[in-house]
């Protein structure tokens, strides 16, 4: 026996590696990934030498001139002496900024028009699904461009707040102010010791936790229950209160005033801003509101017959049985929906909103003509913010999903 | 699929390379008209009329090289183009020569690699402010919304001036003259700031014109002229040669009226004998016909010409000839000798 298995490793010739079952397959799949690498290099080697022949050449030093052009909205100091490096990252703090406020408010708009969507009340369900179909019908690019031409022509501009009777005036006695051009509310002033409120409201967020934990450890222990919104919500604001009265009230406001051409202080909403996320949390939303409608259709009817049975009531089945069920439906979806909000970010410039692809894919592509280096960089970015955003996403799924015992 | 996928992307990108490097002139010949980048729209120099007909500035200099060319003015395919895509349209051959109030600067014609071909229009950087506002200079705009169009020369002349000057402001980027009009009529903007003849041109489309004033600083030097891609001389020299011959035109005194009859009768001035074909041979050194030079006159007149009927100030817009006067009449406009 032994003799004959020798002799069969021996006698291994070139042609095995197609009929030879136990080959073949890794021959094709060798012979297919050459093909694929020689393609990329030929792409690759073609990219560089048509750049060659229309005279570029490729590298990112241009990176670290000056960008000699101003951003409108920044998270961190820029002024058009910095580099194009310094450009593109706010532009890309920009990105991350409006597609975390849409996804969450994505997120809000789409649970609460998907549950209505099955409202029994024959009025909301129908509202909601003009909604949904109008939204989800209609491109993302037109809803951008309404929003943001809504508040430019139907909301004064800063001239109108201006003389002794002005057309307009700040709502609120001063805590919003709607102009045209954006939305003004109060800055908050950090005097001295205000630290010591901010430590105590950190404080305040960790004991409510700990609170919450305890009593829910005691409910599954005793089966008693605590009235914890009310604690928590007392845990939340007294003491941050007691503290910032005791300490002499450190934070104050800074209210927007109208100097010269616009509004000076405070914070500072920009018209593009507050258009797109709009826009964008509209248009995810109505997405999401499906997919939470679907995800709470898939819990099978008997679940939440069963609950009623046990004496549990509407909002306990929907948020104890129905919701925990349903969430499995709901997240992997939902990942995609929070993919494209990211990506769907980029039609900002439409409004001149100034995000990544404003910054480092449009006016620093066009002022130092590196297309390709530009373009690479912002697929690069895209794709490493949407695996990011996929990851936390999975992780939060694996927590959720069905755990079989 | 994957590699199915790969040879055909490949091949995409193998027609792009053949497209960049061939004899422009000889290509639009066989193709049998210009491929020219415009601007999306503005009054006067780049604009559609009722019928959708493309009219304006810049749109007839695009017209007489294509009569140059093909002996017909509408021989010629127009692309618009905003502040951002022109220069990628015009380096991947989308176009083929770009006329879009496009300013001459040393990286455009180095760096990005294109040549410009001349000037067509001496222009400089304005602003543009209500009335309303009652402002006097420039210098009085510390802390204003600027409205500015991206991917051009303003957009940096801009920054440079408010820094220069230790002004703060607030820039809005858009895209195309449109967005910024109504951006700037819907008062979410306190400026709009673009070339002064482009402020003129927009603001002449104004319901009412007069409530918009233009500041007088001119904060930059802005020659906007045609370009096209680097390394292709034979047809940058139709290019630049159609528009000297209307240049010269003019300073001959040479109309869309009296073109036809000065090339069959002759004249008594040799140089106009050359530049419309009846001595020496230039037509066959640019490689065109003996009497290009007629064809892109009857398209639409000389410079002169050009200028009063599309942006002068019998028009709307209403333009003074300023620099872009004649040489000889106290402007900067000046061919080279036509021999």
């Amino acid at each position: 026996m032994a003799v004959i298995s020798n002799d069969g490793e021996k006698s291994f010739h070139i042609g095995m590696l197609i009929y030879d079952t136990r080959y073949r397959s890794y021959t094709i799949q060798i012979f297919a990934l050459c093909m694929f690498m020689l393609a990329v290099a030929w792409l690759l080697d073609n990219a560089i030498t048509n750049l060659a022949q229309l005279g570029k050449t490729f590298s990112f030093g241009f990176l670290f001139e000056t960008a000699s052009y101003d951003i409108n909205q920044r998270l961190i100091d820029y002024t058009s002496t910095d580099t194009h490096a310094r450009a593109a990252i706010v532009g890309i703090l920009n990105t991350l900024l409006v597609a975390f406020l849409g996804c969450i408010t994505a997120t809000i708009i789409g649970v609460i028009a998907g549950v209505l969507r099955l409202s029994k009340n024959w009025l909301i369900a129908r509202l909601m699904t003009i909604y949904v179909e109008g939204f989800r019908n209609i491109p993302l690019l037109i809803w951008i461009l309404i929003t943001v031409a809504v508040i430019n022509e139907s909301l004064p501009s800063p001239s109108g707040f201006r003389g002794a009777d002005p057309e307009s005036s700040p709502l609120f006695g001063g805590l919003l102010v709607l102009t045209n051009r954006g939305f003004y509310i109060p800055a908050p002033i950090w005097g001295d010791m205000s630290m010591a409120v901010v430590v105590v409201f950190l404080l305040s967020i960790v004991a409510m936790f700990g609170f919450r934990r305890w009593a829910r450890k005691r409910q599954e222990a005793t089966g008693e229950i605590l009235p914890v919104l009310p604690i928590s919500l007392a845990i939340f604001f007294l003491p941050t209160l007691l503290a910032f009265i005791a300490l002499g009230m450190p934070i104050t406001l800074e209210y927007p005033e109208l100097k010269g051409f616009n509004f000076q202080g405070g914070v500072f909403m920009r018209d593009s801003l507050i258009g797109l996320w709009l826009a964008l949390s509209l248009y995810t939303g109505a997405f999401t509101a499906e997919i939470v409608r679907a995800g709470i259709l898939s819990v099978s009817k008997g679940q939440s017959e069963a609950a009623f049975a046990l004496g549990l009531r509407p909002n306990r089945t929907m948020n104890l049985v129905v919701l925990p069920q349903a969430l499995r439906v709901i997240v992997p979806p939902l990942i995609s929906q929070y993919l494209n909000l990211t990506k769907n970010s980029s039609l900002a410039i439409a409004v001149g909103y100034m995000d990544v692809t404003g910054t480092l894919g449009g006016i620093t592509m066009n002022q130092t003509g590196k297309e390709m280096e530009c373009i690479l960089l912002l697929m690069a970015f895209y794709l490493i913010a949407s695996l990011s955003i996929s990851s936390v996403m999975n992780w939060y799924n694996e927590r959720v999903k069905l755990r079989e015992r | 699929m994957k590699i199915k996928g790969a040879i055909i992307a490949a091949a995409a990108v193998m027609a792009v390379s053949t497209a960049a490097n061939a004899d422009t002139l000889a290509d639009v010949k066989a193709k049998g008209f210009v491929q020219c980048g415009v601007s999306t729209g503005l009054a006067g120099f780049a604009f559609t009329d009722a019928n959708g007909v493309w009219d304006g500035f810049d749109v007839t200099f695009c017209r007489a090289t294509a009569a140059a060319i093909f002996g017909d003015p509408n021989a010629i395919k127009f692309t618009p183009t905003t502040g951002k895509t022109r220069f990628t349209a015009l380096a991947s051959g989308e176009v083929d020569i770009l006329y879009r109030n496009t300013t001459w600067t040393l990286s455009r014609d180095v760096d990005l690699g294109f040549t410009f071909l001349g000037v067509n229009y001496y222009d400089g950087q304005g602003f543009m402010v209500r009335k309303s506002l009652g402002l006097k200079s420039a210098k009085e705009l510390d802390g204003a919304t600027v409205c500015i169009q991206t991917g051009t020369t303003t957009e940096l002349n801009l920054a440079d001036f408010f820094r220069a000057n230790g002004m703060s402001y607030e820039p809005v980027p858009i895209e195309t003259n449109a967005e910024a009009q109504q951006k700037y009529l819907s008062n979410a903007c306190d400026v709009y700031t673009t070339d002064a003849s482009g402020l003129a041109a927009t603001r002449a489309t104004f319901e009412k014109p007069s409530e918009h004033v233009l500041l007088p600083e001119i904060i930059s030097k802005e020659p906007l002229g045609p370009l096209v891609r680097h390394g292709d001389d034979a047809w940058g020299d139709v290019g630049r040669w159609v528009m000297n011959a209307l240049v010269i035109a003019e300073e001959k005194g040479i109309t869309k009226a009296n073109v036809a009859d000065l090339a069959k009768n002759g004249s008594s001035d040799p140089e106009v004998n050359r530049l419309l074909g009846s001595e020496g041979s230039y037509g066959d050194q640019l490689g065109l016909s003996k009497d290009w030079a007629v064809h892109a006159i009857s398209a639409g007149g000389n410079y002169g010409e050009i200028f009063e009927r599309n942006i002068g100030e019998s028009t709307a817009i209403g333009l003074a000839r300023g620099l872009n006067q004649l040489w000889s009449k106290g402007g900067i406009l000046y061919a080279p000798p036509f021999r």
